[in-house]
């Protein structure tokens, strides 16, 4: 009989430390089983960052490194650089990725870094305690914006995604989320081609995946996901943007 | 023998550099090294070795964590303002036991200051510099050869105890220009030891993981200890210094870099006139040389810190000669340096 569903030999088989019904298991289990449909997990060097994912190398079972946070493009650049036959990516949240790694973030992708960005959106800081994010929503409440978030106050939520879409030597750009079956495989494409990017020389491919945090949202699980489709989407609308 | 060529202190370290086998170098411009990393971007293509200019210095110490992670021999360079941005990644590059090797170019302090010679970043860099219990390897050339050739030590012992490696130089040293004598010994350096670590892809192995943080209870208590117990290695190991005349020695002169230059000159004159000087000159401050503190140890004897500080190695003498012996201080920063004027002056005070 041919078997068509196994666990992934880039995922360990250990448990994860992420709340139910988080997106960050997800989006490592799609990038774990790309890993494995590619061939790569021999070649693949992952970069992960500082935020709730900053163990991510104990869940996947291919070579990465810790970044400082924010850095983790600044230190897949010098990855990359030396290596240039391996594949590498990064592994970022929307902190990370977005505010204090906004520098490292645009500069990497405008030298056209030939890596691959997995940008974890979920409009909050989860590993700190539920902060205000760059990405947070207008009038989301958040520990640091505990009446909401103010354009007055805090501004708008960056679309970073948008901004680097700007940039020539950006190659490839996709808004993914993670709300229902149909859009995760959907979102499992566009990681594939931002991976297969980088394999075929053509450069900087990054993936915005819209991922639920139903602990600073102060959600059920369930109710999460509608509210990445019923909000989330309408600030941060899914589809390929470059 | 090789011929002699004529270089600036900058270019010296950045060709010593390459000699060693550093084929990665990101950095960021400031005065007064930028002709370091403007050498590393003409001679980095013709080794087939790496040159970025990186954002900041955050981006450039960081892509420097990234090149070693992968196994490259990988530098960066700076002068003051910078090296205050690069302490994250130093801390991080420490924690992850990773080599790197640091050059900072020094300039006067505090905040932009200017961009004359100083000494004004010893502490930053002999003690943690950046966050949590950690050293660097600490290498203070004094003139344009020695800068040259500390750029071999500075990666081997960086490779040898998986450590940040600085080079503690100054703006005088970066900017004159001395005939040297490139070595061209054509060592092939010894990176085999790396393979096990490096971050190469998990071909034929179990995957390596490159890291500085420790969740587990009682994890990172383990593997500081661990770091206090290669810092002592090296402390017992790693000492290196010069010095003249220190067998009969009462007054004994202590210099590093460019400042024991004009030391050595006023002790080398003294001497022709008979008067019992000698010098110690530190050319690593960490580990500091504590050996070249046992000498004439009597409450007659005069040790004279000289520094273009306040007083910063000022301190790790008082500490090493415990009130054995007498110290003095000689010190300006901010544009002005101790001639030998100065130290002569200060000399006659004391021997009265
Ligand atoms: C230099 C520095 N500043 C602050 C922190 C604290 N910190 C850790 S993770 C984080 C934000 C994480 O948010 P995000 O990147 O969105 O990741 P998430 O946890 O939401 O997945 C912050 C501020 C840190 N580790 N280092
Ligand atoms: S805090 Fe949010 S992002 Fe972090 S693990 Fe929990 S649900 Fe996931
Ligand atoms: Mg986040």
């Amino acid at each position: 009989m041919e078997k068509v569903f196994s666990h992934p030999k880039s995922l360990r088989n250990v448990s994860t430390h992420y709340c139910a019904g988080c997106g960050h298991g997800i989006a490592h289990r799609l990038i774990a089983e790309i890993v494995d449909e590619l061939g790569i997990r021999e070649r693949v060097i992952g970069v992960a960052p500082v935020g709730c994912a900053v163990i991510a190398y104990d869940y996947w079972d291919f070579d990465c490194s810790e970044a400082a946070h924010g850095r983790a493009l600044a230190v897949a650049t010098g990855i990359k650089r030396v290596r240039p036959q391996n594949i590498v990516f990064t592994y970022q949240g929307d902190g990370d990725l977005a505010a204090i790694g906004t520098n490292e973030t645009i500069h990497a992708a405008n030298r056209g870094e030939n890596v691959t960005v997995i940008f974890i959106n979920n409009a909050v800081y989860g590993m700190t305690g539920g902060q205000m994010a760059p990405t947070t929503l207008l009038g989301q409440k958040t520990t640091t914006t505990p009446l909401g978030r103010e354009i007055k106050l805090h501004g708008y939520p960056l679309k970073i995604s948008e901004m680097l879409a700007l940039l020539p030597a950006v190659k490839y750009i996709e808004r993914v989320s993670l709300h229902s079956p149909p859009e995760i495989i959907k979102a499992k494409e566009a990681i594939k081609l931002a991976f297969q990017n980088q394999i075929d020389n053509i450069g900087f491919s990054l993936v915005e995946i819209l991922s639920p945090c139903p602990t600073y949202w102060d959600m059920p699980p369930k109710k999460a996901l509608d509210w990445i489709k019923e909000v989330m989407m309408k600030e941060f609308p899914i589809g390929r943007i470059k | 023998m090789s011929k002699k060529i004529l270089m600036t202190g900058n270019e010296a370290i950045a060709e010593g550099a390459i000699q060693a086998g550093c084929r990665f170098y990101a950095g960021y411009p400031i005065t007064p090294q930028n002709e370091l990393p403007a050498y590393m971007a003409k001679r980095m293509p013709e080794v087939e070795g790496v040159f970025i200019q990186a954002e900041s210095e955050l981006g450039a110490i960081n892509m420097v964590f990234g090149a070693s992670a992968a196994g490259a021999r990988a530098m960066t360079s700076s002068s003051s303002p910078g090296m205050s941005l690069k302490q994250e990644g130093i801390s991080y590059i420490a924690g992850a036991e990773l080599p790197a090797v640091i050059v900072n170019v020094m300039r006067g302090g505090p905040g932009l200051g200017n961009i004359w010679p100083a000494q004004s970043d010893y502490f930053q860099a002999t003690r943690s510099g950046g966050h949590g219990d950690y050293h660097s390897i600490v290498l203070a050339p004094s003139c344009v050869q020695e800068a040259y050739e500390l750029m071999f030590l500075a990666f081997d012992l960086a490779d040898k105890y998986r450590t940040p490696a600085i080079i503690l130089g100054d703006g005088m040293l970066g900017q004159m220009m001395e005939p040297i004598r490139l070595s061209a010994e054509h060592r092939t350096p010894n990176t085999e030891h790396r393979k096990k670590w490096t971050l190469t892809g998990c071909k034929g192995r179990s995957p390596n993981i490159v890291k500085s943080f420790y969740m587990v209870e009682g994890d990172l208590e383990k593997f500081n200890l661990t770091l206090q117990r290669k810092y002592k290695t090296i402390q017992q190991k790693e000492e290196r210094f010069e010095s003249l005349f220190l067998d009969d020695a009462r007054i004994i002169l202590v210099a590093y870099g460019s400042m024991a230059r004009i030391a050595k000159s006023v002790v080398n004159n003294l001497r022709k006139k008979g008067k019992k000087v000698g010098l110690v000159r530190p050319i690593t401050l960490w580990p500091f040389p504590q050996k070249a503190f046992t000498y004439n140890l009597s409450p007659k004897t005069y040790y004279l810190v000289i520094e273009m500080s306040y007083g910063q190695m000022l301190e790790d003498v008082k500490l090493t000669i415990n009130g054995k012996a007498k110290v003095e201080f000689l010190g300006r920063a901010g544009g002005g340096i101790p001639t030998e004027e100065d130290i002569m002056n200060k000399i006659k005070r004391i021997s009265v």
